[in-house]
């Protein structure tokens, strides 16, 4: 508790309590399928509506009901939305991880229980404050049904948080009002729920505790969502039209959040038709195949998938690439190999989707670092697609598409339209412009193609995963295949212009050393540099928003003596990638790993950095200077 | 698969039909496949029936996976856009297609390897989905371009060139077909070009997923004694349950045989399938009757051809999704994008 006041805090003993104000991490211990999840999103949103950012992340098992999982909530004025660290106070409810979730809190912390039943005194911390609410005794005081009983347990922990942490009871109302319009009795049940744990802890305990939420306005026009919610609105704005996928956690609720709001969206006031098609396939293979299909046809289409999908797409992907068909993969990554950690966070699908498939295969990934710019990223890859005829993945991972995140509002330029790349129409075919569906006419690796029924005699082609010549005509001379491949080459060249470029932070002073990194790191990074600037270590940074990598990365690599790649996997995939794509001496990238399925902190990159910086001596400017 | 184009020599007597189009604007390139080739008869089948149905060539997409079978789109209609896939899945990639633009006619070209064995899940699936295509499975037993070994249409027992024996029992397409809900089934044999034009020309027609299966020996590795798909065993133990002329919705409907060998059956859009009922207890229209049917016959080694079942009122996948007219690949930002003000509201409600 770096830098924190401990003092004698009064709840229920006597000892050394943290604290903080709108400075601290609450960890929710639930049982899966308790209905815990939407009140401990409701704890979330009000601390929000007190102007104050929260971070909250969900950490669940591959399971549907009984087993734990725990809702972090990081409550952090300054807006750094990565994951802290350790607990300031433990909600738990869940005796069967009791021992483990006691054993998490920062000493001088906090540990909320249910006092309903007496707990052996060993099983409490003498270095932690208890605070104990008989939550099933008033729930089961006041309502008969079992069902009623176990979810306004939830609201009324929340009221009893609320009291506890300072939080207004008026946030709460308004929130209720907003969630349970036209529903009065729900409206008033969970109202009523909520002022029995407040009534309570007012009563018995002495509040608020240490930890306290005061008002501010840091959040403003920020909005909280998911970012596959985020995806799946940028495929709608984009305009995808043909949607095939197969469940996996943790993509699933991107083609359930599409289906949504294709359902708000995109039916036809006049007929009451819909203006787009989602098929729930057999399989990946199956997914794949439709939007390959829909894309060759000229309909933006797209999959959501996770690693264990990729694999199973591979050979599709390969054909998409070859036979350029454009393509959307979502890949909302996950802890591997294999079935891994289904439920973890990892970026550990980088080089099975760079090089995803059998042969001399790339392809273009995007790595939106939050929902805000998952929702970008969706929008651009369909346009990507299209333009460049080729598969487009955008690598969002289960930190960033399962967690709602604090971020800035979408935004929608009403004059922006769809680049639908080059489409040969029927009127240019009339014209006599001549159609060769795999020859480079504009310099830029991009051929042009027809749509099946565009003409009656001209623009037919006949596409297939085997060579060709530019005429798409069937060829196994190596000339043909040469400059075909050329062409590809040529064409991810181009690619590296037209993605998203990265975004670059430069230190307030000269220095040796840059740091790399994307995607869900981006929080946890922003957080670490400014740590470590504040302890006067400079480091410049880059965060990488696409692959192939823009002339700016080896630029930004060579003016660097040393540069730390920040990523979470196990064999530094994205740092192989530098190394060879862009034939970067080994020794000048220094591996920073975070791979154990939660998401990374800020305090392991922070100590990673300045611990190697420091052993390296070279702290200070001038002296790296000189040796450099 | 070709490099080598057809010359484009029309003769001046060459009939043009409705669409001012002559049988030769429905080829492709030269064949490349064996001489003989079963699957070379089918593309001729093809070509007729397309013509025959005054079909405009680039109104059609024709699909296929990987195969002998799936390589013969390049030799029928030139100037359609064709697609060879990957092997064993050209049902999904029909599948995004049609729903990309459902004005176009899909052609799927598969073989028993493609279809039975390494794309069986495909194969059912857009069976049941009910994808408007016609499905047609060049169906020969064999791995031909791996040079003759077995696929899971081989029946038990059957003799491979080799001299090996097939132990696994057989997939049989047109039961699975029947069964996951396809709505125009039939079995035809690529020798019989008589049953197999309309059989076709019906299938192209009709309003939901049509499928058949065409028995097309395979010349030079599963036309020998010992196997149960070459030309005379297919002669010898074919059992037609109907001959059928198909009559497009303009055509004027003559009747030229006794009532009661032929039955009318109109589809959704208008044409009529004419059967002439070989076995005068046979109801097309009837799933489970076909099937008992089927299953008897094959019991007893017939190979049951003709049109097995058809639901002239099927609708399709479009139907069920409730999709717009508009094929979905013409849709532009007015339609599908729902605009700043929509966002800014989406915004304001995650506050």
């Amino acid at each position: 508790m770096n830098g924190r006041e401990q003092h004698a805090e009064g709840c229920t003993e006597t000892m050394n309590a943290i604290t903080a104000v709108n400075d601290f991490v609450v960890k929710f211990a639930n049982v899966n399928g308790s209905g815990s999840a939407s009140a401990n999103e409701l704890f979330a949103k009000a601390i929000m509506r007190m102007g104050v950012p929260v971070a909250p992340r969900n950490i669940f098992p591959s399971n549907i009901q009984g087993l734990p999982t725990w809702y972090e909530a990081r409550v952090c004025e300054k807006g750094y939305a990565g994951r802290r660290g350790g607990v300031d106070l433990m909600v738990a409810m869940n005796p069967q991880t009791w021992d483990a979730d006691v054993s998490e809190i920062a000493p001088g912390g906090y540990l909320f229980y249910d006092s309903t039943r007496p707990m052996l005194a060993s099983k409490f911390r003498a270095d932690v404050n208890v605070i104990g609410v008989p939550l099933t005794a008033i729930a089961n005081a006041t309502y008969s049904d079992p069902r009623q009983r176990q979810l306004f347990k939830n609201i009324i922990y929340v009221g009893a948080l609320s009291v506890l942490l300072d939080v207004d009871a008026s946030v709460f109302e308004t929130l209720f009002a907003e969630q349970y319009r036209g529903k009065e009795r729900l409206l008033e049940s969970n109202v009523r729920a909520l002022h029995l744990g407040r009534d309570y802890v007012r009563e018995h305990l002495a509040a608020p505790i240490g930890l306290r939420v005061e008002r501010r306005d840091h959040v403003g026009e920020q909005i909280f969502v998911d970012g596959n919610s985020a995806i799946a609105l940028g495929l709608v704005y984009g305009g995808a039209t043909v949607a095939a996928w197969y469940p996996i956690t943790p993509s699933t609720s991107i083609a359930e959040a599409f289906q949504k709001y294709c359902s708000k969206y995109r039916v036809d006031a006049a007929s009451g038709r819909q203006n787009f098609a989602i098929v729930q396939a057999e399989d990946e293979l199956a997914a794949i195949g439709v939007v390959v299909g829909a894309g060759w046809n000229g309909a933006r289409a797209f999959t959501a998938t996770s690693g264990p999908g990729i694999s199973l797409m591979t050979e599709f992907i390969g054909l998409a690439y070859f036979a350029e068909i454009p393509v959307t993969i979502i890949d909302v990554q996950r802890g591997g190999p294999s079935t891994g950690m289904p439920t973890r966070t990892q970026q550990s699908d980088l080089i099975s989707t760079a090089y995803a498939s059998h042969g001399d295969t790339k392809h273009v990934l995007l790595f939106p670092q939050d929902p805000h710019e998952c929702f970008e990223h969706a929008a651009a890859a369909l346009d990507l697609a299209d333009r460049l005829q080729t598969p487009i993945f955008v690598m969002t991972d289960l930190d960033i598409g399962m967690n709602q995140r604090l971020c800035r509002p979408f935004q929608w330029d009403e004059q922006r339209d769809y680049d639908r790349g080059k489409v040969m129409s029927a009127a240019e075919l009339d014209a006599g412009r001549e159609f060769a569906r795999y020859k480079d006419v504009d310099g830029d690796g991009i051929p042009w193609r027809t749509l099946p029924g565009t003409h009656p005699t001209k623009g037919s082609y006949f596409t297939r995963g085997t060579t060709r010549d530019p005429y798409a005509r069937y060829s196994e001379r190596g000339p043909d295949y040469l400059y075909n491949m050329d062409r590809l080459r040529r064409k991810f060249k181009t690619a590296a212009t037209l993605v998203p470029q990265p975004v670059e932070r430069a230190a307030k002073q000269k220095t040796p050393w840059g740091v790399i990194y994307f995607g869900s790191t981006s929080p946890a990074m922003a957080e670490a540099l400014d740590v470590l600037e504040a302890r006067g270590i400079a480091v410049d940074a880059m965060r990488l928003r696409a692959f192939p990598f823009p002339d700016s990365v080896p630029a930004f690599i060579a003016a660097h003596e040393r540069v730390f790649v920040v990523e979470q996997n196990v064999d530094a995939q994205m740092r192989s990638m530098l190394i060879n794509e862009l034939e970067i001496d080994p020794a000048r990238l220094i591996k920073v790993l975070h791979c154990d399925g939660t998401p990374i902190t800020a305090r392991f990159i922070t100590r990673t950095i300045a611990e190697h910086i420091e052993a390296a001596g070279k702290a200070t400017p001038e002296r790296a200077m000189e040796a450099a | 698969m070709t490099y080598i184009a057809k010359p484009k020599l029309h003769h001046p007597t060459l009939t043009r039909n409705n669409v001012g189009y002559t049988r030769r604007d429905y080829e492709g390139r030269i064949s490349t496949l064996c001489a003989g080739c079963g699957h070379d008869s089918i593309s001729a089948a093809i070509v007729q029936a397309c013509w025959e149905l005054d079909i405009e060539p680039h109104r059609v997409a024709k699909l296929s996976g990987i195969g002998c079978s799936s390589k013969t789109p390049d030799y029928f209609l030139g100037a359609s856009h064709g697609f060879n896939s990957v092997h064993g899945r050209m049902p999904s990639v029909l599948t995004g297609a049609n729903l990309a633009n459902r004005e176009l006619l899909y052609l799927g070209i598969s073989g028993d390897g493609d279809s039975a064995s390494i794309g069986l899940g495909q194969f059912a699936n857009a069976m049941r989905r009910g994808v408007r295509m016609a499905y047609i499975v060049e169906n020969n037993g064999v791995y031909g371009l791996t040079k003759g070994q077995f696929s899971a249409t081989a029946d038990r027992g059957s003799k491979s060139k080799k001299g090996a024996i097939n132990t696994d029992a057989p997939i049989d397409l047109v039961g699975l077909a029947l069964q996951l809900g396809a709505t125009y089934v039939a079995r035809s044999f690529s020798g019989d070009k008589a049953q197999l034009v309309p059989l076709i020309k019906g299938a192209m027609e009709h309003g939901g997923a049509a499928f058949i299966d065409v028995i097309s020996p395979c010349v030079t590795f599963n036309n020998h004694a010992g196997s149960t798909k070459s030309y005379d065993y297919v002669r010898e133990h074919n059992d037609a349950v109907s001959r059928i002329d198909f009559i497009s919705e303009h055509e004027e409907i003559t009747t030229d045989y006794a009532p009661g060998e032929v039955v009318d059956v109109r589809q959704h859009d208008g044409s009529v399938l004419r059967l002439r009922k070989l076995h005068p207890e046979y109801d097309p229209t009837d799933r489970l009757a076909a099937m008992n049917y089927m299953h008897e016959q094959q019991a007893r080694g017939e190979i049951v051809t003709g049109l097995l079942y058809v639901d002239p009122l099927a609708t399709d996948l479009h139907t069920a999704f409730n999709t717009t007219e508009r094929p979905l690949n013409t849709l532009g930002r007015a339609e599908l994008c729902p605009g700043a003000r929509a966002l800014d509201k989406i915004n304001a409600s995650l506050r």
